[in-house]
């Protein structure tokens, strides 16, 4: 219970840090903010004041500025994103699609990193010392010291260019979407081996899971029974601290592969100054990470019974 | 909590991870302020005579699209990089230690109304935070400074609470109070030995941090404009020649993967699986 409201209260800050950034934004809009946002709306040639009046009138542009505060946090509390300033499109509508892809993107992308780190990593972790445990050290190492965009351009040349394999932009089938899910997943992945590796050798060198292999039990059983459910709590714990980092992937990797999800919209919106329109895609991003935390913390608790009496 | 006490104290030696993540930094650091004390070519000046020209004995790292020094501008690049870094991190470092030390010294009230604080920020990923920042006022790379310092200082500030509580409240301490020893030489005396082992830690976490964080905003066009030299922006402004220069296009992911890869070998663990914070 406690941990629901935790979540609960960490949504309602993620809302109001969002809504206060974006609107210290377009009180601080350089210039005569109606005149800026007209310019946007109908093109630089044709502004002129009855069109500047008519946005300020518009967004409360007037007002001072802690009653402008107090109604665009009331907006934002009833889900009022306003529209664009550059589409004239309602933000919402625009955010419920972006949202599907974006989501479409990053649970692929979850979804690869879980099929690729844990596993190696466990292995790694039953063998210590041995071939696999060094090399994937190395490789993960590597990895983690590359910037997401690195290892997705690395990809674009490698799969797009080079060998001609897959698209490297755009959305229109789903070969589009390995390239970008790969790269997240790697970079998951990469953590995510670790953490497993490091999980399973303490697992192994436990009193429990020696006691289990001098009972005479079959290799296969002693992991099965013994060490799987041990070995995922840290790795489930740890996606929660990942999540940060795919959030920030979502940005850098949605503008590269322009995959039209929220972190493409966002990097398009903070260029064209549309501040609603960052106001909502910033929003929906930060409740989509503590969303994902949420879910983390069921998670543990289903694995971990030990937690349900804390 | 136990084990967050029993951390080593400065350690002379170094283990060869860090003495190679220092060797690493070091010439990273020669090659980004050399050309300042020795002269070289300006990062700035075009000449399209020389453009993507491939490294030769004369020019060791070749020329970009405008016909500018890569050997200039990486170095610029650079001491970009690891200016701003170094910059967020000592500004994260002062208020998070202090804030951190006032909230495990004062509890109550104080401890609540700063922990509320940091968890508010905490909330929203660090480079959505930086983002918005840059987004208020575009084009300044002091907003950049601010966003990734406003991010840093959470973990100093966690960290040292977390340490200095436990400590603020042993025997030790009690017995200095009694002695009568004011605040400044408990925190001198028993609160700053424990701290200052993992600041180096939590620096070079951070430093990568900031490093990768400014990269990653210069790629999406959203953080240092062009000219200026900075390693992201190089990459997206090289990568339509990889074809005919691709040398050029791999300095900045070389030097960006060597500055990355020493801070972390820096900030790694002797004893990586044990004593998780």
């Amino acid at each position: 219970m406690r941990m629901i409201l935790n979540r609960l209260l960490q949504a309602v800050l993620v809302a109001f840090t969002v809504g206060l950034l974006t609107f210290i934004m377009i009180r601080l809009l350089p210039g005569d903010v109606a005149y800026r946002i007209a310019a946007g709306r109908y093109g630089y040639d044709v502004v002129d004041s009855a069109a500047a009046a008519k946005v300020a009138a518009e967004l409360d542009l007037n007002k001072p500025a802690i009653q402008a505060l107090g109604l665009w946090l009331y907006d934002l509390l009833r889900l009022d994103l306003g529209t664009s300033l550059v589409s004239g499109e309602p933000v919402w509508d625009e955010l419920v699609m972006q949202l599907g892809h974006t989501l479409q993107l990053a649970v692929t992308a979850i979804f690869l990193s879980l099929l690729i780190g844990p596993p190696l990593g466990i292995l790694a972790g039953l063998n210590r010392g041995g071939f696999l445990d060094r090399g994937l050290m190395l490789v993960s190492t590597a990895l983690r010291a590359l910037p997401q965009f690195v290892v997705g351009l690395g990809l674009i040349v490698i799969f797009g260019l080079m060998l001609n394999l897959l698209p490297t932009a755009g959305h229109t089938h789903g070969s589009h979407l390995i390239l970008p899910a790969v790269t997240l997943a790697l970079g998951l992945a990469a953590v995510s081996a670790q953490v497993a590796r490091d999980a399973m050798v303490d697992v192994e060198q436990s009193q429990f899971y020696r006691f289990a292999r001098t009972k005479g039990l079959p290799e296969g059983q002693v992991f099965t029974r013994h060490g799987l459910r041990n070995v995922a709590v840290p790795i489930v714990t740890y996606l929660g601290v990942q999540f940060i980092y795919l959030v920030e992937g979502v940005v850098v990797v949605e503008s590269l592969f322009a995959w039209p999800g929220i972190g493409h919209a966002l990097v398009h919106a903070i260029f064209g100054r549309d501040v609603p329109v960052i106001q909502g895609t910033a929003l929906v991003m930060g409740l989509m990470f503590v969303a994902l935390n949420a879910a983390v913390d069921g998670l543990c608790y289903i694995i971990d019974p030990r937690r349900r009496d804390a | 909590m136990t084990s967050l006490v029993s951390v080593q104290p400065f350690s002379v030696r170094f283990s060869p991870r860090k003495t190679l993540g220092l060797a690493i930094l070091a010439g990273l650091v020669v090659f980004a302020f050399l050309p300042l004390v020795i002269g070289g070519a300006d990062p700035l000046k075009q000449s399209l005579r020389l453009a993507l020209q491939p490294p030769s004995s004369a020019a060791w790292f070749g020329y970009d699209h405008l016909g500018r020094s890569m050997a200039a501008r990486l170095a610029a690049a650079l001491r970009l990089s690891l200016g701003l870094a170094l910059l967020s991190v000592v500004t994260a470092m002062v208020p998070g230690i202090l804030l951190g030390v006032l909230a495990a010294w004062r509890g109550g009230f104080i401890d609540r109304a700063i922990g509320a604080v940091s968890e508010s920020l905490l909330a929203l990923p660090g480079l959505l935070l930086v983002l918005m920042l840059t987004a208020i006022v575009p084009d300044n790379p002091a907003m950049l400074y601010l966003g990734i310092s406003l991010v840093l200082w959470i973990e100093y500030f966690r960290v040292t609470r977390a340490l200095a509580r436990p400590i603020l409240q042993s025997p030790a301490v009690e017995a200095s109070r009694l002695l009568g020893f004011g605040p400044v030489y408990i925190l001198k005396r028993h609160v700053w030995p424990e701290i200052a082992a993992i600041l180096l830690r939590l620096g070079a976490f951070g430093g990568a941090s900031a490093i990768m964080a400014v990269a990653a905003l210069g790629f999406v066009s959203v953080g240092v404009r062009p000219p200026t030299p900075e390693l992201g922006l190089m990459m997206i402004e090289l990568l339509p020649y990889y074809e005919e220069a691709p040398h050029a296009l791999l300095q900045p992911i070389a030097v960006i993967f060597l500055m990355v890869l020493a801070l972390q070998l820096l900030a790694a663990r002797e004893k990586p699986g044990k004593e998780r914070v």
